[in-house]
């Protein structure tokens, strides 16, 4: 854990009991009993907009609290730990895209609402089922958007869609020329195919030729923030749970070869979380951001993956079970992990970036 | 060991740099620039040149060598925030320092907690000085992980004990003037009979025999002990003390292994230029062999997530005041990487990287090969690998053993 000052620290605890009191995985069994396809629960989020964490990255100019990107990270790894359901991360990206690349008159109409949670956003970027911003085909003409977005995360409750076209990116309202067309996938949270026929789009001109990247790096650190706060949970059950149950007539935490694969997910865990907190730290400092972004989402995707294995594998056939809560994370865990970049896609980034 | 808080102004601070600045100016030795200690080597000792001499006496006589330890037995007695001032201004100056070894970095740690006064007197300065070369006596033939079975044993003859049993993989014993040994002084306790000893490898009754290694180097030895008579005061501590003793000197062993890094910092060059150098380049100037970028990538993020893991522990520690819970996993993790590393680089080079000896094969190029077969040994020693996995498990994770 990074060293926090006593306000991040504060805000860690407070995200912590809200999140172990108020939305515990068993709120996210609720949302996804109830099939609504937005998947999250909307006084959870108004709750969340209240203690003002859907601001932690909005200049205070423009109703946020500009706490920065590590504390901004300190909640969403807390919310992670409980799969708590929301657009947080998406609102906030959204946010920053306009933070970054706005002009004076759009983040005066944006920012403030969402920095209070009244107004949802999110990114609109990927047109197949791999993260690849290089190839983009939607396009625009006269004001007027068209093309279609696949896989859009928390589509069903934005206001927002801060869409990638050829020339750059554009902020597009839900209503005319926007249509939904839901993607169910194994997490059961809220993603949609988004068809944009000549929707009304106004262009974020600022922000310099990196805009894109810029924001993606940020949509890579914060979502490996969700997945710190993931592994960090199915680590803590898994221990948990070798320790009480008994085969053997003793129990399984005794069992060297057990020992040993939880000694190295916990060195796995280790550099994880230093990477994640490396790339939070980078944004913070504004000091190379892109290297560490990928580092950030590539360790996240490495060590996830095998933690979310390894804790169905660990917890024998109870973990194979929908009452048990370990496959929520299984399945979680696959999404997020193809979101912003693959494992290939962020080395061969690393490898770009390092000029070879 | 024991640093004095950071309490000075900066403005005194700024004053030691200038002491330091004048100081390098004054005794570093040009010719000097960007070469390391001579005793440092995995390969033994080099003849020690006068210049090399000249600026280990003046770094010792000033106790900078080890700049933490206390003034009065010889240590540089600096605050924490001073030897990093010395360690930058040394960098910037291409200096090195020349005081080294196995009594800087596990025994003089461990005589300044649980030494008597004489033996502090005796053992550190000459330590602070690097005159005095030690060697580590734990390992025998049957007593490896198992370290407590150790039968060595010291007899307890009135003035002296009478030392018998057989030592091994005692690195740089051949070349060491002293020994800190574990020895067994009671047969009918594991763990309470053994006593920690220092013992002078010229007594009489020891004997060294050089091991030669995959490498082909011989840096370590099997040490032979019959009839050796050690004096009293050599003991360390009270008699059964010394599996505690012990023990505390390896945790600065491992401390000090940690950083990992020294095997890949001695392999140079990052792998993406070697690769350059060894394999085929596209147009644009990557990696032609795509999967070979790919696993090169590949080490490098996990290796970036090592470094800052190595720093956040560091921090870590530094802000609670004590160990940082992933200190544990440090060693662990920086041996494996600087394996892996080396085995990736043999392999970009194809059979270029695996020179033996002669034609054909550059300076760099054969010191590698070496290097690789050498860095085996950091996943062995020092605690292996499944040691390290059994102390994480039981003492950080309260995985417990079945009762
Ligand atoms: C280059 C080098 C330098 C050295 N220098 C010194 C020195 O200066 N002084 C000194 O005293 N010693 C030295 N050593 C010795 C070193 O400390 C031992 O090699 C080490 O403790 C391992 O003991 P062993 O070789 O007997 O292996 P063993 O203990 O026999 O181990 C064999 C294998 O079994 C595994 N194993 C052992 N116990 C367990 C367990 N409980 N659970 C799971 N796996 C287990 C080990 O990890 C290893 O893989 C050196 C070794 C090397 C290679």
């Amino acid at each position: 854990m990074a060293v926090l000052n006593e306000e991040q620290e504060m805000l860690r605890d407070m995200a912590r009991d809200w999140a172990t009191n108020e939305s515990p995985v068993a709120a996210f069994r609720k949302v996804r009993a109830s099939g609504a396809p937005e998947a999250f629960d909307r006084d959870a989020y108004t709750a969340m907009g209240q203690m003002g964490w859907t601001g932690i990255i909005v200049p205070e100019a423009h109703g946020g609290s500009d706490f920065g990107w590590l504390s901004a990270g300190l909640v969403v790894e807390e919310l992670g730990k409980t799969l708590t359901a929301s657009p947080l991360v998406a609102t906030t990206l959204a946010a920053t895209a306009i933070v970054l690349g706005g002009s004076e008159e759009q983040k005066a109409k944006w920012l403030p609402k969402l920095a209070s949670g009244e107004a949802i956003g999110t990114l609109a970027i990927d047109e197949g089922p791999h993260h690849n911003p290089a190839k983009v085909a939607a396009s625009v003409s006269g004001g007027k958007l068209s093309g279609t977005k696949a896989f859009v995360h928390e589509a069903h409750g934005a206001d927002l869609f801060v869409v990638a076209a050829t020339d750059g990116l554009y902020l597009v309202e839900k209503g005319d020329g926007v249509s939904l067309s839901t993607r169910k996938l194994t997490d059961q949270r809220s993603h949609a195919e988004v068809t944009f026929d000549g929707a009304a789009a106004d262009k974020l001109a600022g922000g310099g030729d990196s805009l894109v990247e810029d924001v993606l790096d940020r949509a890579r650190i914060l979502t490996a923030c969700e997945m710190l706060g993931m592994a960090q949970a199915v680590f803590d059950t898994t221990l948990e749970y070798l320790k009480q149950r008994v085969q053997f007539n003793q129990v399984l935490a005794t069992f060297q070869a057990l020992q040993h694969r939880m000694a190295d997910l916990f060195g796995d865990l280790a550099m994880m979380r230093s990477a994640v907190e490396g790339g939070l730290q980078a944004l913070d400092s504004g000091f190379g951001v892109p290297r560490a972004a990928t580092i950030a989402k590539a360790e996240a995707n490495r060590v996830l993956h095998a933690i979310s294995r390894e804790g169905v594998q660990l917890h024998g056939g109870i973990g194979m079970t929908d009452e048990y809560d370990i496959g929520f994370y299984l399945k979680r865990a696959r999404v997020v992990e193809a979101s912003w970049g693959s494992s290939a896609y962020l080395r061969d980034r690393f490898a770009r970036i390092g000029g070879y | 060991m024991a640093t004095q808080p950071d309490l000075q102004p900066p403005n005194e601070n700024d004053a030691f740099r200038e002491e330091v600045r004048e100081f390098l100016a004054a005794n570093f030795p040009s010719e000097l620039r960007g070469k390391g200690s001579a005793l440092a080597g995995v390969d033994g000792p080099t003849e020690e040149s006068e210049a090399q001499r000249k600026w280990r006496e003046a770094m010792g006589s000033r106790g900078w060598g080890t700049p933490t330890w206390p003034k009065e037995y010889g240590g540089g007695g600096l605050s924490r925030r001073q030897a990093a001032i010395l360690n930058e201004e040394m960098a910037k100056a291409g200096a090195y320092n020349p005081i080294g070894g196995m009594g800087v970095m596990m025994f003089g740690p461990t005589l300044l907690e649980y030494g008597s006064e004489a033996q502090k007197k005796e053992h550190i300065p000459p330590i602070c000085r690097g005159e005095i070369r030690w060697c580590q006596g734990y390992s025998e033939p049957n007593a490896g992980s198992d370290l407590a079975n150790l039968q060595t044993t010291a007899e307890d003859k009135g003035d002296h004990y009478l030392v018998n049993g057989q030592k091994t993989w005692t690195s740089g014993g051949q070349w060491a003037d002293k020994c800190f040994c574990l020895v067994r002084t009671d047969k009918s306790d594991k763990h309470k009979g053994i006593s920690f000893l220092l013992i002078d490898m010229d007594s009489p009754g020891v004997e060294v025999r050089p091991i030669q290694m995959i490498s082909g180097m011989s840096p370590f030895c099997e040490t032979f002990f019959t009839d050796v008579k050690v004096p009293k005061e050599n003991l360390v501590g009270e008699e059964g003390q010394g599996w505690t003793i012990g023990k505390r000197l390896l945790q600065h062993e491992r401390t000090n292994l940690s950083g990992g890094g020294s095997l890949a910092r001695m392999m140079g060059a990052s792998l993406a230029d070697i690769a350059k150098k060894y394999v085929e380049t596209d147009e644009t100037g990557a990696i032609a062999d795509k999967v070979l970028r790919d696993r090169i990538a590949d080490f490098e993020i996990r290796w970036n997530a090592f470094l800052l893991t190595a720093r956040r522990a560091t921090e870590e520690s530094k802000a609670q005041g004590g160990v940082s819970e992933i200190s544990s996993v440090l060693k662990k993790l920086g041996t494996k990487l600087g394996q892996e590393r080396a085995e990736l680089t043999i392999e970009i080079m194809g059979l270029q990287g695996l020179g033996w000896e002669g034609e054909g094969f550059t300076e760099a190029e054969l010191a590698g090969v070496r290097a690789w077969l050498f860095g085996k040994a950091t996943t062995i020693y020092g605690g292996s690998t499944e040691i390290q996995n059994n102390i994480i498990a039981k003492r950080v994770l309260g995985m417990l053993d079945h009762q």
